[in-house]
């Protein structure tokens, strides 16, 4: 076969791999997209708190419920059966997804929030000790911050931070310098959920592995719009939250290095977890499921399961030509309105866009547009540190999906010129 | 625009969030408290100067929305020379009428010119922002301590 033909192939079955990704269409599977809002057809810009589900998602909970629910792991009928199957499936769904090695390596937790918990909790509390330091960075979720300053509390470890520049990015020269000797952690956000910043992991990681470090990548933003490949940013942890990549709420996930969850203590104790227990001695489970005392979150893994099959049908860098567009665009129409100041102007951004405009307070923003039928968020985000850095306690955050569109950009725009209305400016 | 915003952001509104009254720390206050909403990162202190069982003087600082500012500034005005005791019955009063679904127009109309602030009601997670200055000055005029935090 000649060269020619090859790729000839190669393209055909790549293009027979994905759909083509059509925004217009997209929205149609978002059966919420079609609810109106005070009259006016419902504009979500907030994504970025948590992502609307598309309709594969809704029927995949309702299938499971409705024909395979059972408890997993413990029935020997077939419903217990397939339930399991369904639920491991789900994990070998996320595996593919953030292309680790084995499934064995993820483990299903609540959300972001717990994943990260857990590894203070266990990796933290059994390799640290008194005096060494995680490294965070200024753009940090509230959730990766206090499960380290518990930490802190319970052993003595030491937080530092690597700082932001005006822009809203990181420095690498300052970050590097925020490792010492006693570092044992890195553990920073892939994309800044505050303002959109797509964090230079890679780099990141490569000082940190130089040194012997151990990297935490929290994906919550990164993973509905960035490809990830664990294998390829050879971090020790990643995670991320279901909900936030168009799946159900109180579904997560912790991807950790085969080497660290065999050897990390368990980090809650129960059913599921165990392979024998008496009341003399209990034995552990092999990881994932060491990390997954009791009854878990069935309907929502496969959820979960479902949510990525479904923005796997689209090739990644088509959602995010769509999103980056949109960012553009967003940017270019709120920099030409009056009185707007953009919070976040990083290089490489998500689709992200946190502002203040003029000297309203982003709350009355926030209801005004409301009032127009544009959800929007206003707030610190749960990134105080992140909003002292620009001296504000608030911003107004419009973040966008797969499903959005010009014109929903549109529609923020006319509600920031009817908030100017009404303050009169 | 909605009637609902229309009465919501009411030009007495923005006029005391624009200039809010008694704003600054006084030299003589005898009691203040700090208040704060977690949802948003607003902040609020009040001061108060309580001389023989009577608010002589309610000043407050902080920062936050058109409706938490204008409430603290609206609030400053009417509690000046107020009985503490009647303060802290006003307070109730208020607190209970922004918070309930329908309020008759009458029991806003005693409350005179807090009567602006009514537009709340509809706006449900806004009401916090009206009632923080209110909530962070009764506790200003809490007996336990001369200076309360709600953190
Ligand atoms: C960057 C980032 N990290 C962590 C979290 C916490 O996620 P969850 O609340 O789903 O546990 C969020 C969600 O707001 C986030 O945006």
């Amino acid at each position: 076969m000649s060269s020619k033909v090859v790729m000839d192939t190669l393209q055909a079955s790549h293009a027979r791999q994905y759909c083509k990704f059509v925004p217009e269409k997209v929205r149609k599977d978002f059966p919420i997209l079609k609810s109106t809002i005070k009259g006016k057809p419902l504009v979500f810009l907030d994504t970025a708190a948590s992502a609307q589900k598309p309709a594969r998602v809704i029927e995949a909970v309702r299938h499971c419920y409705e024909e395979e629910y059972s408890n997993i792991h413990r029935g020997v009928y077939y419903l217990s059966q397939r339930a399991t199957e369904n639920f491991e499936y789900a994990r070998e769904r996320v595996r593919a997804f953030i292309r680790a090695k084995k499934s064995s390596e993820i483990v299903f937790v609540r959300g972001a929030t717990e994943a990260i918990n857990l590894v203070a909790q266990t990796y933290g509390r059994e390799q640290l000790e008194r005096g060494d330091e995680v490294v965070l960075s200024q753009l940090e979720h509230h959730s990766n911050i206090v499960p380290w300053q518990l930490l802190r509390d319970q052993i003595g470890i030491v937080i530092k931070v690597a700082p932001i520049n005006a822009a809203g990015e990181l420095e690498l020269d300052e970050f590097s310098d925020a490792l010492g000797p006693r570092t044992k952690l890195v553990s920073i956000t892939h994309m800044s959920n505050a303002l959109g910043t797509i964090t230079p992991v890679t780099e990141v990681i490569a000082m940190a592995r130089a040194r012997g470090i151990k990297v935490l990548v929290d994906g919550c933003q990164a993973v509905p719009h960035l490809p990830v490949d664990v294998q390829d940013l050879d971090c020790d942890f990643y995670v991320f939250s279901g909900h936030k990549l168009y799946g159900p709420s109180g579904i997560g996930v912790l991807y950790g290095k085969q080497e660290h969850l065999n050897m990390m203590p368990p980090y809650q104790g129960g059913g599921e977890m165990i392979t024998s227990v008496s009341f003399d001695q209990t034995k552990f489970a092999a990881p994932p499921h060491k990390f997954e005392a009791g009854t878990p979150n069935i309907s929502g893994a496969i959820g979960l399961g479902a949510a990525i099959d479904y923005v796997s049908q689209f090739d990644f860098r088509r959602i995010n030509d769509h999103e980056q567009d949109l960012l553009d665009y967003a940017t270019k129409s709120l920099s030409d309105t009056r009185g707007i100041r953009l919070v976040g102007t990083a290089a490489d951004k998500g689709a992200i866009l946190s502002f203040c405009l003029d000297d309203i307070h982003p709350h009355d923003v926030g209801t005004i547009v409301d009032n127009e039928g544009v959800s929007v968020r206003a707030g610190h985000h749960c990134a105080q540190p992140t909003m002292d850095r620009f001296g504000l306690s608030a911003t107004v955050r419009a973040s966008f999906g797969m499903y959005n569109t010009r014109d929903d950009v549109d529609a923020l725009i006319s509600g920031i010129h009817r908030t100017l209305e009404v303050f009169d400016t | 625009m909605s009637d609902g915003l229309r009465e919501l952001y009411q030009e007495v509104i923005l006029d005391h969030s624009r200039r809010p009254r008694n704003f600054g720390e006084p030299k003589d206050c005898t009691r203040c408290a700090h208040g704060d909403n977690p949802l948003c990162g607003d902040e609020i202190t009040i001061y108060v100067k309580v001389e023989k069982g009577v608010v002589e003087r309610v000043y407050f600082e902080g920062r936050g929305c058109a409706i938490s500012i204008a409430s603290a500034s609206l609030m400053t005005e009417v509690m000046t020379g107020m009985k503490v005791d009647n303060a802290r019955a006003l307070f109730s009063r208020f607190h209970h009428l922004v918070t309930r679904e329908a309020g008759s127009d009458n029991d806003w109309q005693e409350l005179e010119k807090l009567a602006v602030l009514s537009g709340v009601r509809e706006f449900p997670v806004r009401v916090k922002c009206a009632t923080l200055a209110w909530h962070t000055l009764n506790a200003a005029l809490g007996e336990q301590s001369q200076t309360v935090t709600t953190e």
